[in-house]
C-alpha cells in the first residue's frame, strides 16, 4: 500500500479523528472503571451512566472556574497545559490513516520521536508552573521516568526504520506487504506500546499524575486546563497507537475493507489494549521504571535491532 | 518567503538566547535556550537538512529538560522571586562579546565566499547516513569513543556511592534511591534538608523556588517516613 | 537566502553566547552560555554546507559532531558541578578559584 501526503486543509478532519479517538479511550476507561475512582484519585460522584461520564465531565470542567496559585509562572503554564494535547496533534500528522497522510516527511520517525521528547518539557512544565509542590513532584517524576523510557523507544523507533530502508512513515507502511513487523519485531513492538503508555503517563507509569501526590501534575489543574491536560493525555495515547499500527501492524493493510477503515479499526483495538491493561497493572516508582528500562528493554530491544539488521544485510 | 521566515527565526533565536541571560526565572532562562535551539532546528530545515534539524530539536529539548532540573538544583534563586544580579566583569564580557560579533559580521560580509559546488543530493540524509557508513565512518567512531569515555568519567565525578558501596557521603544524606530511607523528600522530617541532589522541591539550602512548596513536601512526606 | 544571513545569525548567536560565558558568575549559567555559542556554530557548519559545498557531506557530519560535543559539555559540565557542590558547597565560578592553582 502506498501513502501520499493530503493537502492542508486534511488536518482538520485529522485532528476530529484524533479526538473522536482520545474520546473513545475515554469512554472505555470510564465503562471499566466500575469503582468511581479518577486517576488522580478523587472520588467522583457517578452521574448517570457510565458511558457517557467522560462528555459530562468535559462539560463540567468547561463550566467549572480556573484556579489561580500563589505566585504562578503563567506563562509557563499555560504552555505545559497545552504541551500534551498540541503534541498529540503534531504526532499524528505523521501518522498515515490508510493511504493518506497529514504530512509524508521524509524523516517521519525521527520527528514522532523528536514532539515526544517535547513532552519532557511540557510535562515538567506543567508541573513547574503552578508554584505547587504535589504538581512539582508529578513534573519531576515525569523527567525522571522519560529518562528510562526513552532509550529503549529511541531504538524501538529505530527497527521499523532499519527494515524499510527509510525513515518516512510511509516507506515503513509499504515495506510490510506480506510479513508484518510485529511478527518478527516482537521486542520492539511492546518496547514501542510500553512507551507509549510511558508518555501518555498511563498505566504502570502514572506516578506523574499519581494518587499518592494528590494527582501530581494535575493537583493544581482545574477548569479548562485540566480537560486540557486529561484529553491531551488520551490523545497521545491515541496518536501513539495510531503509529504503532503504522509501524508494527501494517498500517492500513486488511482483506476487504478500505485501508483507512483498517488504520481506524487497529489503532482503536491497541488503544483498547492500553486502556484495558490500565487497572490491571500496578503503578511504577520512576527508579524502578529506569533500572527496568536500562537494565531489561534496552538490552532486548538492541538485540532486536541487531536481529532486525543482521536479517537486513542477510537480505542484502 | 522563505527570506522571511529565515529572519523572523533569526530574530526569534537571537532574542531567546539574549533572555536566557536576562530574565530572573531559571525555569524561564532554560526553556529560551530551548526556544532558540527550536529556532535554529527549523532554520535548518530551510536548506533541505530535514533530519539534522529535526534531531537538533529532538537533543536540545531533552537536554534543556535535563539543564532545567539542574538549575533548579544549583542556582540561589531558581524562579526568580528574589531578583538579583549574578554577574561579574559585565562590562568588559559585553565589550567583549561586541567585538566578537563585530568581526565576525565582518568576516562574514567582507570575506569574497566561492561558488556554490555542486548540488544538493535528492536526499541529504541518505547522503549523510552513507557519509557516516562509509568515508567518513572513522570520525564517528571517535565520537563513539569521545561518548562512552564521557558517561564513564561523568558517573565516577557525580555519583557520591564508593567503588566499594556507600562511602561517608551516605552519612550527609546524599544517598541515591537504595535503602530505606529512599521515600520522596527524604524520611528525616526536618526541613534544614540538605538539599543535596535529590531534593525534589528546588534547593533546600538556598530558599527554593517556593517556600510553602518545600515545607509541605515534608509535612506531607512525615507520616509515610518509612522507619523514621 | 544568503550565505552571509545565516552567517549573520551565527555571529549574532555566538556573540551572545560569548557573554553570557565570560559575564554569569553560576557555572550552569556559564555552560548555557557555551551551549549558545555552540548554537551558532551549528548554523554556520549547516550553511557552509548547504550555500559552499552540498555535494559533499563533510558539513553535515561536522553538524552531528557538534550535536556530539554539546551533550559532552553538558555530562561533563554537570558531572564537576555536581562534584564541586558536593565537595565545597561551591555552585559559582569564582568559589572554585582554587583550581587555577
Amino acid at each position: 500500500m502506498t501513502v501520499t501526503g493530503a493537502p492542508v486543509w486534511a488536518v482538520v478532519p485529522a485532528a476530529g479523528v484524533l479526538l473522536a479517538l482520545a474520546l473513545a479511550a475515554a469512554v472505555l476507561d470510564s465503562v471499566l472503571d466500575t469503582a468511581g475512582i479518577g486517576a488522580d484519585g478523587t472520588a467522583q460522584a457517578v452521574r448517570g451512566r457510565r458511558w457517557s461520564r467522560p462528555l459530562a465531565e468535559a462539560a463540567r470542567l468547561m463550566r467549572q472556574r480556573g484556579r489561580t496559585t500563589v505566585e504562578p509562572d503563567r506563562l509557563l503554564w499555560r504552555i505545559g497545559t497545552a504541551g500534551p494535547l498540541v503534541a498529540a496533534l503534531l504526532m499524528a500528522a505523521v501518522v498515515p490513516v490508510g493511504g493518506t497522510v497529514v504530512a509524508d516527511l521524509p524523516v517521519g520517525v525521527v520527528w514522532f520521536n523528536t514532539v515526544d521528547v517535547t513532552l519532557w518539557a511540557a510535562l515538567w512544565l506543567a508541573g513547574w508552573g503552578p508554584n505547587s509542590v504535589y504538581p512539582l513532584v508529578g513534573g519531576y517524576r515525569f523527567v525522571a521516568q522519560a529518562l528510562g523510557y526513552e532509550l529503549p523507544l529511541m531504538f524501538a523507533l529505530t527497527a521499523p526504520a532499519v527494515a524499510a530502508e527509510s525513515l518516512r512513515v510511509g516507506e515503513v507502511v509499504r515495506a510490510q506487504q506480506g510479513l508484518w513487523f510485529v511478527v518478527w519485531m516482537p521486542v520492539a513492538f511492546v518496547v514501542f506500546l510500553g512507551s507509549v503508555a510511558a508518555f501518555g503517563a498511563w498505566g504502570p507509569f502514572s506516578s506523574p499524575v499519581g494518587r499518592d501526590a494528590a494527582g501530581g501534575v494535575l493537583a493544581e489543574a482545574a477548569g479548562v486546563d485540566r480537560l486540557l491536560l486529561l484529553a491531551g493525555r488520551y490523545a497521545l495515547l491515541a496518536a501513539g497507537s495510531g503509529m504503532a499500527v503504522a509501524l508494527f501492524l501494517g498500517g492500513g493493510a486488511g482483506p476487504w475493507l478500505p485501508g483507512w477503515l483498517w488504520s481506524l479499526l487497529k489503532t482503536l483495538a491497541v488503544l483498547a489494549v492500553l486502556v484495558v491493561l490500565h487497572r490491571r497493572l500496578p503503578v511504577l516508582r520512576p527508579e524502578r521504571i529506569v533500572r527496568i528500562g536500562w537494565l531489561v528493554a534496552l538490552p532486548a530491544v538492541l538485540l532486536q535491532v541487531l536481529v532486525v539488521s543482521a536479517v537486513m544485510v542477510a537480505k542484502g | 518567503m522563505q527570506t522571511a521566515l529565515f529572519c523572523v527565526l533569526a530574530v526569534v533565536a537571537v532574542a531567546s538566547g539574549a533572555a536566557v541571560f536576562v530574565v530572573d526565572s531559571m525555569a524561564r532562562a532554560t526553556y529560551a535556550l530551548a526556544l532558540s535551539f527550536v529556532a535554529v532546528g527549523v532554520s535548518l530545515l530551510l536548506l533541505d537538512l530535514a533530519y539534522l534539524g529535526v534531531v537538533t530539536v529532538l537533543m536540545m529539548v531533552m537536554e534543556m529538560a535535563i539543564m532545567a532540573v539542574f538549575m533548579v538544583m544549583f542556582m540561589m534563586n531558581p524562579a526568580g522571586f528574589m531578583p538579583m544580579s549574578m554577574l561579574h566583569g559585565k562590562r568588559a564580557a559585553l565589550a567583549v562579546s561586541g567585538g566578537v560579533f563585530l568581526a565576525l559580521a565582518a568576516l562574514a560580509l567582507l570575506v569574497p565566499w566561492p561558488d556554490r559546488r555542486g548540488a544538493a543530493p535528492a536526499d541529504p540524509t541518505r547522503a549523510a547516513g552513507e557519509a557516516i557508513m562509509g568515508s567518513k565512518m572513522l570520525v564517528m567512531i571517535g565520537v563513539s569513543a569521545v561518548l562512552f569515555t564521557t558517561i564513564v568519567a561523568a558517573l565516577v565525578l557525580a555519583v557520591a556511592r564508593g567503588r566499594y558501596g556507600d562511602d561517608e557521603s551516605a552519612e550527609h544524606g546524599h544517598r541515591e534511591g537504595r535503602g530505606p530511607h529512599n521515600g520522596h523528600g527524604g524520611g528525616h522530617g526536618s526541613h534544614a534538608d540538605h538539599g543535596g541532589p535529590g531534593a525534589h522541591a528546588g534547593h533546600g539550602d538556598h530558599g527554593g523556588r517556593i517556600d510553602h512548596a518545600r515545607h509541605g513536601t515534608h509535612a506531607a512526606s512525615r507520616p509515610e517516613g518509612s522507619g523514621t | 537566502m544568503t550565505l552571509e544571513l545565516f552567517l549573520l545569525l551565527a555571529s549574532a548567536l555566538f556573540a551572545v553566547g560569548t557573554y553570557g560565558a565570560l559575564s554569569q558568575q553560576s557555572v550552569v549559567m556559564v555552560m548555557m552560555g557555551l551551549e549558545l555559542m555552540v548554537n551558532g556554530v551549528i548554523v554556520a557548519a549547516a550553511a557552509f554546507w548547504y550555500f559552499l559545498a552540498p555535494a559533499a557531506p563533510d558539513g553535515q557530519v561536522l553538524v552531528l559532531v557538534v550535536i556530539a560535543a554539546m551533550t559532552v559539555d553538558m555530562a561533563m559540565g554537570f558531572a564537576v558541578v555536581t562534584l564541586l557542590f558536593r565537595a565545597k558547597d561551591a555552585d559559582m565560578t569564582d568559589m572554585a578559584a582554587e583550581l587555577k592553582r
